[in-house]
């Protein structure tokens, strides 16, 4: 058994990942995703030498574009680049969740800043502006009002990239200081956190202060029907407490980070990890 | 032992992966460990947009 993970810079989580592997004298390779060159058409043979490779790149970019590669080459990757590319952006994971019947926000699109004010106007304010890639929170702007939305929306049309003039626009949930990382690992959430915040974006990237959260067979079985709308595997669900409607999917991290939730849940996230993808080796290996 | 490029600080590297991001004691800079033999790092490069989880 050997595998590789790939990564742009080795952080909390890649430590522990290589810890587990240590204790479990599983041999592995750390591979940084810039220093690779990939001949498209003369797949490198030392790939072949891995019987899993687990993609914890921290830009999204490469790591999807590895991914494909890979697979493209035959090698077994975690998450699938399929997976990725939908958690990777935000729309596509809304789309996967309205097509399994999972409830997810009010979500809007529009590419005219004009037309974006009226979907606004319909969903009523406050509304919030997400750039459809992106993560631990940047660029996020709850709207308040339309002066609020006309300077964002002006903002992102001239100082933003071309991805940043399609406007996915979705209803603020007025959610009680927190939200709900769960962790879905295969078939299962293994463990969730509260991400407390005075500030409305609740990322602990941004400061909010993780605890416990009880995985109810209610979570459960959101989280994993949700993990299994974007293909399923290693995923971080974000779940928002609506006071009317309940608990509603709002984002699936494909490159989880877990350094702040094993403590409060008392779960060796790396070591689940690891476990999920040994069984996926040895599966396909009996077939 | 290497130093921080950025003021020169006196940077040991022991007991550090190459990939991981330290933080230099005298002027805080954020740096990558690029080498363990010879030590050597550099600047940690800015986040960019695709940065994530």
């Amino acid at each position: 058994m050997r595998l590789a993970i790939l990564t742009s810079r080795i952080r909390v989580e890649e430590k522990l990942l290589i810890e587990v592997l240590r204790q479990r004298s599983i041999a592995f390779d750390i591979i940084d995703d810039g220093e690779l060159l990939l001949d498209l058409s003369h797949p490198d043979e030392r790939w072949r030498a891995y019987d899993a490779v687990l993609c914890r790149s921290m830009s999204q970019s490469r790591g999807l574009a590895v991914l494909h590669v890979l697979e493209h080459w035959g090698v077994r990757v975690c998450n699938s680049s399929t997976v990725t590319a939908t958690c990777n952006d935000k729309l596509l994971t809304t789309l996967a969740l309205l097509q399994a019947g999972i409830p997810t926000p009010h979500t809007l699109l529009a590419f005219d800043p004009q037309i974006t004010i009226q979907g606004i106007d319909m969903l009523g304010y406050p509304v919030v502006l997400k750039p459809i890639t992106g993560s631990w929170g940047r660029l996020l702007a709850r709207i308040n009002d339309r002066d609020a939305a006309e300077a964002v929306l002006e903002h992102q049309e001239i100082l933003g990239s071309y991805q940043h003039h399609v406007h996915y626009v979705q209803e603020h949930i007025a959610k009680p200081q927190r939200d709900i990382r769960a962790f879905v690992v295969g078939d299962r959430t293994i463990c969730a956190i509260y991400r407390t915040s005075e500030h409305w974006v609740t990322n602990t990237a941004r400061g909010a202060v993780a605890s416990n959260c009880p995985v109810t067979p209610e979570l459960d079985s959101l989280c994993v029907r949700a993990a299994q709308a974007v293909g399923g595997g290693i995923l971080a669900i974000d779940v928002l407490e609506d006071p009317q409607r309940g608990l509603l999917i709002n984002e699936i991290n494909a490159t989880m980070e877990f350094r702040n939730s094993i403590a409060p849940t008392g779960v060796d996230i790396p070591d689940v990890m690891l476990d999920y993808i040994l069984s996926g080796v040895r599966e396909e290996a009996v077939r | 032992m290497t130093h921080c490029p950025e003021c020169e600080a006196e940077i040991t590297v022991q007991d550090l992966m190459i990939g991981e991001i330290i933080y230099c004691p005298d002027c805080s800079a954020e740096l990558e460990v690029l080498r363990l033999e010879p030590p050597s790092v550099v600047l940690a490069p800015q986040v960019e947009e695709d940065w994530g989880e």
